[in-house]
């Protein structure tokens, strides 16, 4: 019983079965389409997931916002300052899934961290998988690959900001950051204002219209890009630049993620395209991690906070534990 | 009085200095606005979500767009 909720559940609002089935029919019934051809397949590919990513993600931004109006940066960075050692870099991580903010606050948050005095460590963490894991994604994830991968996701995420924040601890980074970072002055937060349901509901309706509007374009060009790849390019060509049984698959597919900027919701459509084409699980996520936590105008950006040291031991392990994630999946774990 | 908007140069702060402008004209006072986006500046007020406004050297609201209307009061 609670199984066949779940199957309703999942194939209604998350795989949307009925949507495809709906763009088939318009297609075929209405504009006359043979479902047999190759543009038939990228166009309803195209098609099905521009609506679908919409939908799901004005959902469950939404949700998420309503969320984040109770955990706030500055209750996270209280939360925070109660944990030592590795429970701090555990529980950083884990906020980091659920206080998700514009790549424009990540500098403030940094120096607000920092000034607070929390170890850079912890504040790694927290910045490792606040772009990389958060609710919307998971739940995207979830919709396009099952939530076997998509749990899998999450928990190697977590992993790689625990890691990687503890590795910048142990390596004593604290003075490769800027001298303003640290040195400012502490004021005391401001008091934050308590909010009506009402004030929450507009909150998360504005985090809607303007995340829609930050990120339609990189959804459009994704999805075109996965349709393109799933109607045009042939099987063995992709297989041969990226096929799982290739021990460079991996490294094309992390170099070829670093230099994009693109929200993870443009990533997942391309993601899914090659999934299809046999592109190894490994060589997907590690794609798709490198573009989320990589990319250049995210490392500019922390390059204004930090000296080159930490940046370039930032680079270097979130690289290789993105390397190292792909391989795992692509060698040890069969899915 | 001086008006400050933080940020760097998002397309919130960019609303936001609109609002203060709209808001500033609409009292008729006489009033400086001010964009502030040097990091460290922004972190001297302890704002870790922009865009923020600050009137007098007050933080009065962060992360977010204030629209015309509660600029106004703060205003008063």
């Amino acid at each position: 019983m609670l199984a066949n909720i779940f199957t309703w559940f999942n194939d209604g609002f998350l795989k949307m079965t009925w949507l495809g089935d709906l763009v088939d029919f318009i297609l075929t019934r209405i504009f006359n389409m043979t479902s047999n051809t190759v543009f038939y397949g990228s166009l309803s590919f195209f098609i099905f997931d521009v609506i679908k990513i919409f939908l799901l993600l004005s959902v469950l931004i939404y949700l998420s916002s309503y969320l984040q109006t109770y955990i706030t940066v500055e209750k996270t960075r209280a939360i925070l300052s109660k944990f030592k050692g590795i429970g701090a870099n555990i529980v950083g991580a884990l906020l980091g899934t659920i206080t998700p903010f514009c790549s424009c606050s990540s500098i403030p948050i940094f120096i607000g961290f920092t000034r607070a005095g929390l170890p850079i460590g912890v504040t790694f963490s927290f910045l490792i998988s606040s772009p990389l894991v958060d609710i919307a994604s998971v739940v995207l994830l979830a919709s396009i690959f099952g939530w076997k991968l998509a749990l899998i996701y999450v928990g190697v995420g977590l992993l790689l900001a625990v890691v990687g924040g503890t590795l910048i601890s142990v390596f004593k980074m604290e003075k490769y950051v800027e001298d303003f970072v640290k040195s400012g002055a502490i004021i005391e937060p401001m008091e934050e204002e308590s909010l009506t349901s009402k004030q929450r509901r507009q909150y998360s309706v504005d985090q809607v219209k303007d995340i829609v509007k930050r990120v339609w374009k990189y959804i459009l060009i994704g999805v075109a890009i996965g349709a393109i790849i799933h109607g045009y390019i042939p099987q063995d060509f992709i297989e041969k630049i990226l096929g799982s049984n290739h021990w460079y698959s991996v490294l094309v597919g992390v170099f070829a993620g670093m230099p994009m900027y693109a929200d993870i919701f443009g990533t997942l459509p391309i993601a899914e395209a090659l999934v299809l084409k046999g592109v190894g699980v490994g060589t997907v996520l590690s794609f798709m991690m490198a573009v989320t936590t990589l990319s250049i105008p995210s490392i500019i950006l922390l390059k204004k906070v930090v000296k080159n040291k930490l940046l370039y031991t930032f680079i270097f392990i979130v690289t290789s534990g993105i390397i190292l994630i792909g391989y795992i999946f692509n060698y040890v774990i069969i899915l | 009085m001086i008006i400050k908007i933080l940020g760097a140069g998002c397309s919130n702060c960019k609303k936001l200095y609109h609002n203060a402008l709209l808001a500033i004209a609409e009292k008729g006072i006489d009033a400086e606005v001010i964009k502030v986006t040097d990091y460290s500046e922004i972190a001297d007020y302890n704002v870790m979500r922009t865009p923020a406004l600050v009137i007098d050297d007050k933080v009065v609201s962060y992360g977010k767009v204030a629209s015309k209307e509660e600029i106004l009061e703060f205003l008063n």
